[in-house]
């Protein structure tokens, strides 16, 4: 601790009338015992008290995580089985069951979700990367995607359900993926810019400078060296999909069969891990509150498991 | 079958090269004539009144004072300076007789013939073989790429370090290395004039000198210019030397050629009272 | 040109067709992404007028929900969203800045290395990077309650918070109900619950964003402030925090627009029920919720008025979002002038 904060910071304690004046010593009414430490000052008690404070509550912040992956290893865990892998729902009041074809319907639907927004995401990312980063339509484009990332992930849905099921008539794995593509879009697009311009400025030149075209600048180094980081924004998109319920619940809806039952259909009601979570947990029957819990445990496993891998990627990025 | 295509290729490349020789005697040697009267990055002039002509089979090096936009006037001879905005300027760069910043002319076209070896080494985050094969892909080269890469390694003198790991990364290789590496790229492709911008400010002592003796194998193949602000590298290396010197008579930083010559002529016997001054070391 | 030599050559034909061509696409595409929003915007708005123009203003004051009836009316849902999202953003920020503080200012790494001290192991080779390990991991576990679906955490709060919290819930309803806040029992689903997952929710985005700010305060401030005696909290309160102000501003707006679009969790916790009360253990109904409950079932003749709700709720969160971003857009401008 040093004493002379005491004198000079005039916040805390009152210094002497003029520091500047000329004959004043500026030590003289200084104890120089107070440069102790001692919890009686109420300046250390403070900081002292402040900084327990706030490590309390950063540690109660993380219980929730740490009782939500205990939650889902106990009551996931006693019911995971192979048969919930290859099984259907089961009926009210029947034992047993799985949710095999929700697994399938998450799969199929993120990835049409991730056929639809990566090429636009990258693309748009490669057109934000390559233009001024002052200009107006780029910062247009950057907005568009920071305000689409904050977007209620149901409004996505309501879009999809005004856009293709009321205009087809009927819910369906297509729509289903649409709605996921708007959420995963933004993600990719912010990602993916960011990675391409983290590319050196002098790989970029040295391409230019052999005479390569800015399409062969593009695909030749620009998108090869930022692949790791795009590859991380895509997995966060993923990862994020998989886990969203609301915008499927009016747009795939729900289904008790496999998505190919007589023929592979994408134009039908599709089951999905989510929204069987959603269906389960209100049910007053056990079983399918204890298929809930697995069907939980599932899917974050799926969403960490994807968490993990973009992660992954992101370490083998290449900086400046 | 390959073989004879080839041996045909390399023929017609032969005659195609005399040709060419004749043609350029005429020019009297010149592969580049540039003459830069006004140079601007938006409103700022940054060169003046500079005429370079660069031969063939020669290496000609741009010396000044930093600030004195020799390569600015480098880059104008492949239009890297296209990418800067605000760039433009009066005069005329002929590349073989041709105007390259002809409005039709592609400037990507113009960089493939002539082609840049950077400050800062700068290889692509890939494998050295493909780092080398890079320009030839960009050409769509038909050809046997892996002989034209160890070529290219082999006469950039680095094929005998790095021919047991050709799938390492670029990025591996030591600071030196990495230079070598750009030039073997660079002349991969056989381009018909190199420039080379301070190649070696990056390098130590030892890898400079590599570089340097590099230069002077190349010249036989290749027409060179070369940016230094390394006097002594310019007197061992270069056969014509150019100096630029900074004028701030009207407020601005105004780089302008003093003095252009034979690179013996210049470091003895300089004509104007500049060139001597600089040389001498009376300014820096 | 091209008889200079025989592998390099001009762009051909093909190539230079190529290029153009593919930098008009991605033009295309940035162009189409950046209309993403306002064709969102568009469908929703088309498809909400004859629902506007049958009910009009009303529909935004009137407090019913009666499909049979034809009755209409989504105040009681602008309330739960708006007092159910105030409320998590109360907890959620309070948490949230104190965990960014303690993972910016080097508490962790600080309290590991004293104990590795006391054993003298802070230099080992492995052991010595244990405090800034230490404090990556618990940056990526704050970061993993965001990976956790929302559906997930409301299965969660259904088994686990509502049990939990019931019992004081009721005491206090028992010993101050007299107070508004705890004016009605918890019997089941209700505001607090809601309250407590959302807040754990929006906690992450808080805390990365705030964190983000504190860290990129110029050190020289640290320093000028340590530098004249001042305490850690001093320095944090008096410089730290007030430099970084505008960025923890800019999150707190983005977690709100993140609270009020809030969807599965609030479906399964908040209650559904159409009412407007302050009480805490009270079930409720948000915006969200609302379309989340009626989307599925609706009759081909309500759609209207549930495109007209959801409209109300993307004029909401857009222009709490717009803030938010504008905000942040702006702190950041600021700091890297400052530097």
């Amino acid at each position: 601790m040093n004493t002379q904060d005491a004198a000079i910071n005039p916040r805390i304690t009152p210094g002497p009338p003029d520091p500047v004046g000329p004959e004043v010593n500026p030590f003289a009414d200084v104890d120089f015992c107070e440069l102790e430490r001692s919890l009686r000052r109420p300046r250390t008690l403070v900081d002292l008290l402040l900084s327990n404070l706030v490590s309390a509550m950063t540690m109660l912040a993380l219980i929730p995580l740490f009782s939500v992956v205990l939650m889902l290893l106990w009551r996931g865990g006693q019911r995971l089985s192979l048969d919930v892998f290859t099984q259907l729902p089961p009926a009210p009041m029947e034992q047993g069951g799985g949710f095999g074809n929700a697994i399938l319907g998450t799969l199929i639907m993120v990835a049409l979700a991730a056929l639809i927004s990566i090429p636009l995401g990258i693309l748009s990312a490669v057109y934000l990367a390559q233009s001024r980063p002052e200009s107006p339509f780029a910062g247009a484009v950057r907005f568009g995607a920071k305000i689409l990332t904050g977007f209620p992930s149901i409004l996505a849905g309501v879009f999809a359900y005004g856009v293709l099921v009321l205009t087809f008539g009927g819910y369906s794995a297509i729509a289903g993926g649409v709605a996921l593509s708007i959420l995963m879009l933004p993600t990719i697009i912010l990602t993916a810019e960011d990675a391409i311009r983290m590319v050196p400025a002098k790989m970029r030149d040295a391409a230019i400078g052999m005479g390569a075209t800015p399409t062969q600048t593009t695909w030749m180094v620009l998108l090869p060296t930022a692949m790791p980081g795009i590859l991380t924004g895509i997995m966060l998109a993923i990862a994020r999909a998989a886990g969203e319920t609301a915008p499927l619940l009016f747009t795939a809806l729900f289904s008790n069969y496999w998505l190919f039952r007589g023929g592979f259909d994408l134009k039908q009601p599709t089951a999905s891990l989510a929204v069987l979570i959603y269906n389960f947990a209100g049910m007053p029957f056990d079983n399918q509150v204890d298929l809930a819990w697995v069907a939980a445990l599932v899917l974050v496993l799926l969403v960490l498991v994807t968490n993990l891998i973009g992660q992954a990627f992101s370490r083998r990025q290449i900086h400046e | 079958m390959r073989n004879t295509t080839n041996a045909e290729k390399l023929s017609k490349a032969r005659i195609d090269t005399a040709q060419r020789s004749a043609k350029e005697t005429a020019s009297n040697g010149v592969v580049i004539d540039c003459n830069i009267d006004e140079l601007y990055y938006s409103t700022f002039k940054a060169v003046r009144d500079t005429s370079i002509p660069v031969k063939k089979n020669r290496i000609t090096a741009f010396i000044g004072p930093s600030g004195c936009g020799k390569s600015t006037v480098l880059r104008c001879l492949n239009r890297m300076n296209d990418l800067v905005r605000g760039f433009r300027f009066k005069g005329h760069v002929h590349f073989r007789g041709k105007d390259i910043y002809h409005p039709s002319v592609d400037a990507t076209a113009v960089r493939r013939f002539i082609g840049m070896v950077f400050q800062q080494p700068n290889p692509f985050a890939m494998s050295i073989y493909n780092n080398v094969a890079f320009g030839l892909r960009l050409n769509s080269y038909k050809g046997p790429v892996a002989e034209k890469v160890e070529d290219a390694l082999k006469r950039s003198a680095l094929w005998d370090e790095v021919k047991d790991k050709l799938q390492k990364s670029g990025l591996s290789l030591s600071g030196g290395q990495q230079q070598r590496l750009c030039i073997a790229r660079a002349i991969a492709t056989e381009p018909e004039v190199l420039l080379m911008d301070e190649p070696c400010s990056a390098l130590d002592p030892i890898a400079t000198r590599r570089i340097e003796e590099l230069m002077v194998e190349l010249k036989t193949r290749y027409t060179i210019a070369i940016v230094t602000h390394n006097l002594q590298q310019a007197q061992r290396v270069a056969d014509n030397t150019g100096f630029l010197y900074v004028d701030t008579s009207d407020g601005g930083r105004c780089g302008y050629l003093v003095e252009f010559g034979e690179s013996g002529q210049i470091f003895n016997d300089p004509r104007e009272q500049y060139t001597k001054d600089y040389i001498r070391g009376e300014f820096s | 040109m091209s008889d200079i030599n025989q592998i390099s050559r001009p762009p051909t034909h093909s190539q230079q067709v190529v290029d153009t061509a593919f930098r008009w696409l991605c033009c295309g595409f940035a162009c189409l992404s950046v209309l993403m929003v306002a064709l969102i915007m568009l469908e929703i708005a088309k498809d909400a007028v004859p629902a506007i123009r049958q009910y009009g203003p009303g529909f935004l004051a009137g407090t019913t929900w009666d499909p049979n009836t034809g009755q209409f009316g989504i105040l009681p849902e602008i309330w739960g969203t708006l007092y159910t999202s105030f409320l998590a953003l109360l907890i959620g920020t309070s948490f949230g800045v104190a965990a960014a503080i303690f993972l910016s200012e080097g508490f962790l790494a600080q309290a590991v290395f004293q104990i590795l001290k006391a054993f003298g192991l802070q230099f080992h080779p492995v052991l010595g990077k244990l405090p800034d390990r230490a404090e990556v991991l618990l940056k990526n576990l704050i970061e993993l309650l965001a990976a956790i679906p929302s559906v997930v955490y409301g299965l969660w709060g259904l088994f686990v918070i509502i049990p939990l919290i019931r019992p004081a819930c009721n005491w206090l309803n028992l010993k101050l109900g007299w107070i508004p806040l705890f004016g009605t029992t918890l019997t089941g689903p209700g505001v607090l619950p809601a309250v407590i997952v959302l807040a754990i929710m929006i906690l992450p985005t808080i805390t990365a964003i705030s964190r983000n700010a504190l860290v990129s305060v110029p050190p020289k401030l640290r320093m000028a402030a340590y530098g004249m005696g001042a305490t850690r909290w001093e320095t944090i309160l008096a410089v730290i925090l007030p430099t970084a102000a505008r960025g923890i501003a800019g999150a707190v707006i983005l977690a709100f627009g993140r609270a009020l679009g809030e969807t599965m969790a609030l479906a399964m916790l908040v209650g559904n029920a159409n009412r407007i009360s302050v009480s805490l253990f009270s079930p409720a109904n948000t915006l969200a919720a609302l379309l989340a409950n009626n989307f599925p079932e609706a009759a081909k003749k309500d759609v209207g008025v549930l495109m007209y709700a959801a409209l109300v709720l993307l004029a909401i969160t857009l222009f709490v979002n717009i803030i938010g971003s504008i905000i942040l857009q702006k702190a950041s401008a600021g700091q890297e002038g400052g530097k």
